[in-house]
């Protein structure tokens, strides 16, 4: 290997150190990548590193919120007037559908009080902001203000006023990053509006979008359709808009029909996000009811004559040894 | 001595601003022409002061861009070590290149690099990117001239080396 450099060069000598040198660092360095790609974390590192991590995605948020600040300090008078002529219409508007909807709404929760079942309505939810991060090109994801000290958690699924935009992945102590329904990663239950099917929307492979890739041939959906989340799966709740389906195609198979979907939320123009605190059901079948009838205390036990010195536990219905109460009413119901 | 403290500062404020480029989000309609800031740094140092710049540094430094982005921990050390290796190599030819040779080689060097991160991401499973993510390197290389002279005169008029 010709090197034009003179002999007193310090680094002369260096030439095969330096190919194992980098052989050494290279091998370190995809070591560290399969590593994080096989355990995944790069994330408990970065919660170390926050407080250096953190203030630089404060300082880089600089710029945006810069133009943020400046584009509303320069704005036309007539535009702001404008703008709020209209926000004064939809507030008109959404408050007297509100109105209207408050009548249904107390009907509905004294028909489901009638019914027994515990979802409600009402959304718990948290403001937040969008920082102005740049995470590399093509990666569906966001940053926001809120983090673990706000009582942000990993799973939390995140709205804007149309739609469902992502959910938190990561949590940092004041940082909190979120990927969108559109990353290739991403899937999220959910059901036609129109034709109640069920099925999981994707994240595009080109992050253009959405979509439904195993809808079955005899399913109804067609373009227009909007989607709602189901709730299955127990991460997002149920009822919120997704998308809109804009085509539907075979798949390259033949055994399918996929359909693209126009995510329902404002990705890239949010900048006040919603956090919703309340989770749907826990994932599984729900937990077993307790048993209707005359308390378990009083059912005698299957070789004691008199039960109730038998089961001392039987008292609490709710207490973490379920099973022994509940295959007392089982076993009490064979012995006769 | 304090000159020495201050070109020291000079040369990590550097990159430490590169690193700070690199996160600034653009408007979506530039987000595919944004350069690779900390490459374009790290090689002018490695051009202009070939003892401060080593392979343990273009590791160290990207592994700070990799716990900033947070994608893959790894994958900028091995490009930005990859990018200083083949630099360090030519440097001398490199050095005494005309501008606009030393554009295409800069061309070459940040092509190469998107080469790499392509395999990496390719063999991590994830998409493979569209057309108009080639155009970063183009835009990285006809930034150069401007950032080397810049870059330059800002070293001159500090009076460091």
């Amino acid at each position: 290997m010709a090197r034009a450099r003179d002999e007193s060069s310090p680094l002369f000598a260096g030439n095969a150190a330096g190919t194992l040198r980098l052989i050494v660092y290279l091998a370190l360095a995809m070591v560290l990548m399969v590593l994080d790609h096989r355990n995944g974390w790069l994330w408990r590192v970065r919660y170390a590193a926050s407080a250096v991590v953190e203030p630089v995605y404060r300082l880089a948020n600089l710029p945006s919120a810069g133009m943020r600040t400046l584009s509303v300090a320069f704005a036309d008078r007539k535009l702001l007037t404008e703008q709020n002529q209209r926000l004064r219409e939809d507030l008109l508007l959404a408050n007297a559908r509100l109105n209207r909807m408050a009548g249904v709404a107390e009907q509905n929760h004294r028909l489901k009080e009638l019914l027994d079942t515990r979802h409600s309505l009402d959304i718990n939810v948290q403001l937040a902001r969008v920082v102005g991060v740049d995470l590399g090109a093509w990666q569906q994801r966001l940053v926001l203000n809120l983090g673990a000290r706000d009582g942000v958690k990993p799973g939390q699924p995140v709205i804007d006023a149309h739609g469902v935009m992502g959910q938190v992945v990561e949590v940092l102590p004041t940082t909190s990053v979120v990927m969108l329904v559109t990353d290739p990663a991403h899937a999220i239950p959910v059901v036609v509006e129109r034709s109640g099917l069920r099925t999981v929307a994707y994240g595009a492979r080109d992050g253009s979008g959405m979509v439904l890739p195993n809808i079955p041939l005899a399913a109804d959906v067609r373009p227009g359709d909007r989607l709602l989340t189901s709730g299955l799966g127990g991460r997002f709740p149920p009822g919120f808009p997704v998308g809109k389906v804009l085509a539907v195609a075979p798949s390259p198979s033949g055994m399918f029909r996929v359909a693209q979907v126009q995510p329902a939320a404002d990705l890239d123009r949010s900048e006040d996000v919603l956090l919703l605190h309340d989770q749907a059901e826990p994932d599984g079948p729900p937990a077993p009811a307790v048993p209707a009838g005359p308390p378990t205390a009083l059912a005698p036990a299957p070789g004691a004559a008199n039960g109730p010195t038998a089961t001392p536990a039987a008292g609490q219905p709710a207490s973490p040894p379920p099973r022994a109460t509940t295959t007392t009413p089982a076993s009490a119901g064979s012995t006769p | 001595m304090n000159r020495q403290r201050l070109s020291l500062w000079w040369f990590i404020g550097t990159l430490v601003f590169a690193l700070l480029l690199m996160l600034v989000p653009l408007p979506a309609v530039l987000e595919p022409f944004k350069p690779y800031w900390p490459a374009l740094v790290l090689l002018y140092w490695a051009l202009e002061s070939e003892d401060r710049v080593s392979l343990g540094l273009a590791f160290l430094l990207g592994l700070g861009a990799d716990l900033f982005d947070g994608v893959l921990l790894g994958e900028q050390a091995l490009r930005l070590t990859a990018l200083v290796f083949i630099v360090l190599r030519f440097r001398s030819r490199l050095r005494f290149f005309p501008m606009w040779q030393q554009t295409l080689a800069v061309l070459a060097l940040l092509l190469n690099d998107r080469i790499l991160l392509l395999v990496v991401r390719v063999l991590s499973g994830t998409p493979v990117p569209p057309a108009s993510w080639w155009i970063a390197p183009f835009v990285g290389a006809a930034l150069w001239p401007f950032l080397f002279l810049l870059l330059d005169d800002l070293r001159a008029r500090l009076r460091i080396q």
